[in-house]
């Protein structure tokens, strides 16, 4: 018998058939094709959510994300909550980042009663949320190499991301839940000697940064997995609301700390790095100057805060803490992109609607969908991982 | 694909020559932060249960639980928190809004139990390892505060302004005043397990904040008929427990009181109150004394229906709310306000007949279904040393009833008053003001057996007696009155080390060897009074029962053996308003039971 031989990425233009809607005709009975589930558990996220996948051969033709097997729902529990209280839950709604939860719940509070922040506090805020940044990226940017099974610039990158973990439990008192940004400033001064082992461990970083540019950025077999890989067409960014690095490696410039600066954002000279290639390649460059630039941006940070008293505004007795009626949208830069949260406040102690809004819910629900259509089956989790969909923020 | 591409890649290989980082053993060789948010701590000793902690625990991990050892006393609720670790998120927000800074958490991280159940713990009281931490999070003193630690100012008359005249000298509250004062409570409760009467204090300072004047009122009518004259010069035992008052100054609920009473017309109580149409029962209930035990009884019992009659001694009602405090804590205006709505309700006040003289308790037995007997304690007690048969001594308690009625009182130029309680300030302060009427300068003297710090006046009362001039000279004990060729000359007194004896009984000691002499035209004792129960004939007294100070024994509802006589106010409970008050109301509870049937002086 002559054995056909395997041949690398066929020819699909003729079968699966399409229909006038250029819909794929998918009939499983034909054993053409495999209906594939990944996940709940899956390796390539942080969290619990399914792909349903249906494959002909080792491509994907069609493809359904399934979420809600967290059984969470911040957003109503918060509207039984007073706003302090809103505050330890807001940050499980990402559990990657939870800084940016803070801040925008924080902030949101703080627009719609009129509290001013001293100006420590928003340096010290401006910390948190780089520092938060900085060890997402840390995990993140070689993650979409292990994602290809190059596993060691993960090793080396948690190694990183312990230390800046150690300098968040210094700071804030723990290590993943920081609950450091609470609504009028924060929770504490900067610790003595706390500015020298940061800038040692941002030296420690740029090591780190190098050693991955020769292990990953520079290694022809991640190139060849990656490049022209997972495309985001740059029409879609408009479309679907698609933020962050994944914009910024489409060709859009945008960051919502040089779009509409908060804290003390305009006073720190930084430039979002951009690309046009939009393929997994491009979004590691772009989070990886993402992370050189984070550096940069917390060396200007602790060259430039002040040493000040005040970390927290007087707010009204927080056991009763009443906000005026009105609704607001803040919004601050989360290592994902633009992250902001919607409040409705009907004058009570409690918030009448939070609402969240996360890059994953349009990333990773309908982004990923269309993305994934013709990738290799091996290529999934890189593709999910580059646009570092997080499913705790989509079940919020 | 360039070279470089292929063979970078491999210089990982150096890593491999590199010491690896590795904590070998993370129990011992690598402790917290020193702001790490570990386990919790609590100091017992400093607890007092408030339950703040329980309030803004988000995830509802902390429970209020009595514990063995701990009796529930004034200022503490006898409850500490029990944390379950299924649900803590160690937020520490429980630390951060503390009100005694007692709890805390440790930088410890690590605990091993097989006991489920031990993860369910009371900090403090089940003794952990981690107890004897000194570091992890502790409130940030002085860095923010959940709620505002000091309370907004009371304006005052200045003391040149009010040294002369009798005018009301505190201000009272504006309205943005009393909503940032109401703002800084916390909802604890503890002031109203305190407080005599028990009113729900927290739910009308809720209602200042939320600008619910008309709740607010009803809240206190609820628990007090007199609120312009607690709002005035309640002895706000509320204040001395209030738990914000552990790290910072308590809430001014006194104020806060007074605040709602002041926005309410007197014309508008019987709508607000919703008390315009009472029905009336053909019971008649006679009340001797017009003080406020015997308002408060009259109040609650028209408002139930029965036929009040109080018979008052002296020409106007308030007792020593009118005849014992002066016009510059209590105007007579606002005390009117309180007692002629008490009036609109039915109640009748008989002026000017004192029982025992005028009508005897016996032909009240009689006509009346029942009598409450509220008539407080006015005969003023002396010091007995020598010396004080000159006629020149007098009884602060008469003569502040004097000022009242509008007689002139003796008034010498020097003048010493002998006493370190309210009635003492209030009589000094107001000799200061007769004398700055009359010289045009004050020269009063307080001297009283106990020093500064244990003095029973308000700590207020002795600060303003100084700024309007009067001189406190403390922790004297009197020794006698020095008098020649029948003139007073003045009062010897010697220093008084201690007043109380281990026991905490009365028993003064003295330094004999350090004297001092305190010249005075004129001297005024106010060591307290006594109650004059000459009213109560022989007949009826011996089926009452006296303990043994002298003092009548009475049931839960004030109720005598003689079952038709209830008895309440300075003389069963006090001496204060707000236990007159309290006596009065759950008198008129029991004079409702017991003439419905329900009650007997012992129940079997």
């Amino acid at each position: 018998m002559k054995r056909n031989k395997l041949i690398w990425q066929p020819d699909r233009s003729k079968y699966p058939e399409h229909d006038s809607n250029g819909k794929p005709i998918v009939d499983l009975k034909s054993q053409k094709f495999t209906k594939l589930w990944q996940g709940p558990n899956h390796p390539g996220v942080t969290g619990n959510m399914s792909l349903e996948l249906t494959l002909s051969g080792d491509e994907v033709v069609e493809a359904k994300t399934h979420v809600g097997y967290l059984h969470r729902g911040f957003e109503k529990l918060m509207e039984r909550r007073t706003y302090m209280q809103c505050f330890p839950t807001s940050i499980r709604m990402c559990v990657a980042e939870p800084d940016s939860n803070e801040y925008v719940l924080s902030a949101a509070v703080e627009e719609l009663s009129g509290i001013e922040v001293p100006e420590t506090a928003q340096w010290l805020r401006m910390l948190a949320l780089e520092m938060a940044r900085l060890q997402v990226l840390l995990r993140v940017v070689p993650g979409i190499a292990s994602t290809l099974s190059l596993g060691l610039g993960s090793q080396w990158g948690m190694y990183m991301r312990e230390h800046i973990l150690d300098r968040f439990e210094e700071l804030t008192g723990g290590r993943i839940y920081h609950m450091y940004i609470l609504p009028g400033g924060v929770r504490g001064q900067l610790p003595d000697g706390f500015k020298k082992r940061m800038l040692e461990n941002l030296d420690m970083i740029d090591g780190f940064i190098k050693r991955i540019e020769d292990l990953i950025f520079s290694n022809n077999v991640f190139k060849k997995r990656t490049v022209g890989v997972g495309i985001l067409k740059p029409e879609w960014v408009d479309q679907f609301g698609v933020v962050g690095p994944p914009a910024r490696g489409a060709g859009f410039k945008r960051d919502v700390r040089k779009d509409y600066p908060y804290l003390k954002y305009n006073e720190i000279d930084f430039d979002p790095f951009m690309a046009t290639d939009s393929d997994i390649y491009t979004r590691a460059i772009v989070r990886k100057q993402d992370l050189i630039m984070t550096v940069d941006i917390i060396r200007q940070i602790l060259d430039k805060i002040p040493n000040d008293k005040e970390i927290r505004a007087k707010t009204p007795n927080v056991l009763h803490l009443e906000i005026p009626k009105g609704e607001v949208y803040a919004r601050s830069e989360s290592s994902r992109g633009e992250y902001g949260m919607y409040i409705v406040s009907d004058g009570s102690k409690y918030p009448r609607r939070v609402n969240l809004r996360g890059p994953s819910y349009t990333h990773a629900v309908a982004l990923l969908e269309k993305m994934l259509i013709n990738a290799n089956i091996s290529d999934v989790h890189a593709i999910m991982v580059s646009l570092q969909t997080c499913p705790p923020e989509i079940e919020r | 694909m360039s070279l470089k591409d292929l063979l970078t890649p491999f210089t990982a290989w150096k890593n491999v020559f590199e010491d690896s980082y590795v904590v070998k053993d993370p129990f011992n060789d690598r402790p917290g932060a020193d702001r790490y948010r570990g386990f919790h701590k609590n100091d017992i000793s400093e607890c007092i249960g408030c339950g703040t902690c329980e309030e803004i625990c988000e995830n509802k991990a902390i429970d209020l639980v009595p514990v063995e050892g701990i009796d529930t006393k004034d200022g503490d609720s006898g409850l500490r928190p029990r944390v379950d670790y299924g649900r803590c998120c160690w937020c520490a927000l429980c630390v951060d809004v503390c009100t005694t800074n007692s709890l805390s958490l440790s930088n410890e991280y690590t605990w091993v139990s097989e006991d489920p159940e031990d993860f369910r713990f009371i900090p403090g009281v089940d003794k952990k390892p981690w107890d004897d931490n000194e570091k992890g999070w502790k409130k940030p003193e002085g860095e923010y505060n959940f709620y505002e630690p000091e309370r907004v100012h009371m304006e005052h008359l200045e003391p040149e302004a009010r040294d002369n005249s009798f005018i009301e000298m505190v201000k009272g509250f504006s309205k943005e005043q009393a909503q940032k004062e109401a703002d800084r409570c916390v909802e604890c409760g503890i002031c109203v397990a305190t407080c005599p009467a028990h009113m729900g204090i927290p739910e009308y300072i809720k209602a200042v904040r939320q600008d619910d004047i008309e709740q607010g009122f009803k809240i206190l009518y609820e628990t007090n008929p007199l609120p312009e004259i607690c709002g005035r010069i309640c002895t706000h035992k509320c204040e001395t427990v209030c738990s914000v008052g552990h790290n910072g100054d308590p809430l001014s609920i006194r104020w806060l009181k007074r605040y709602i009473a002041d926005q309410v017309d007197s014309e508008d109580y019987k709508k607000v109150l919703g008390t315009e149409n009472i029905e009336k029962n053909d019971r008649k209930v006679a009340i001797i004394g017009a003080g406020p035990a015997g308002l408060s009884a009259a109040h609650y019992l028209a408002l139930a229906g029965y036929n009040c009659t109080i018979f008052e001694k002296l020409p106007e009602a308030g007792g020593m709310m009118r005849y014992g405090i002066p016009e510059y804590r209590l105007p007579y205006d606002q005390l009117d306000k309180d007692i002629n709505y008490i009036k609109s309700l039915g109640v009748e006040i008989k002026y000017n007949t004192s029982v025992g003289k005028d009508i005897l308790l016996n032909d009240l037995k009689r006509e009346y279904d029942a009598v409450f007997a509220g008539t407080g304690l006015h005969l003023g007690r002396s010091t007995r040393i020598p010396g004080t048969d000159h006629e020149q001594v007098y009884m602060a308690a008469d003569l502040l009833r004097e000022i009242s009625l509008g007689n002139e009182i003796p008034l010498a130029e020097k003048i010493v008053v002998i006493g370190g309680g309210n009635v003492a300030m209030d009589i000094t302060r107001s000799i200061a003001r007769l004398q700055n009427k009359k010289y045009g300068k004050v020269d009063v003297t307080a001297t009283s057996l106990e020093s500064e710090d244990i003095m029973p006046a308000d700590r207020e009362e002795v600060v303003e007696a100084r700024e309007e001039k009067a001189i406190v000279d403390p922790g004297w004990g009197p020794e006698k009155i020095e008098i020649e060729e029948g003139k007073l000359k003045g009062l010897h007194v010697k220093k008084c080390l201690s007043v109380f004896d281990e026991a905490g009984r009365f028993s003064p000691t003295f330094d004999e060897e350090n004297h001092k002499f305190f010249p005075a035209d004129m001297i005024v004792e106010s060591i307290g009074q006594g109650a004059d129960l000459s009213y109560i004939s022989d007949d009826i007294r011996d089926n009452i029962e006296f303990n043994e100070r002298g003092r009548m024994v009475v049931n839960e509802y004030f109720q005598s053996k003689a079952e038709w006589l209830f008895v309440g106010g300075d003389i069963i409970q006090g001496p204060d308003v707000i236990h007159g008050i309290a006596n009065g109301h759950q008198a008129a509870r029991g004079i409702d039971k017991y003439l419905n049937g329900d009650l007997k002086y012992k129940s079997e």
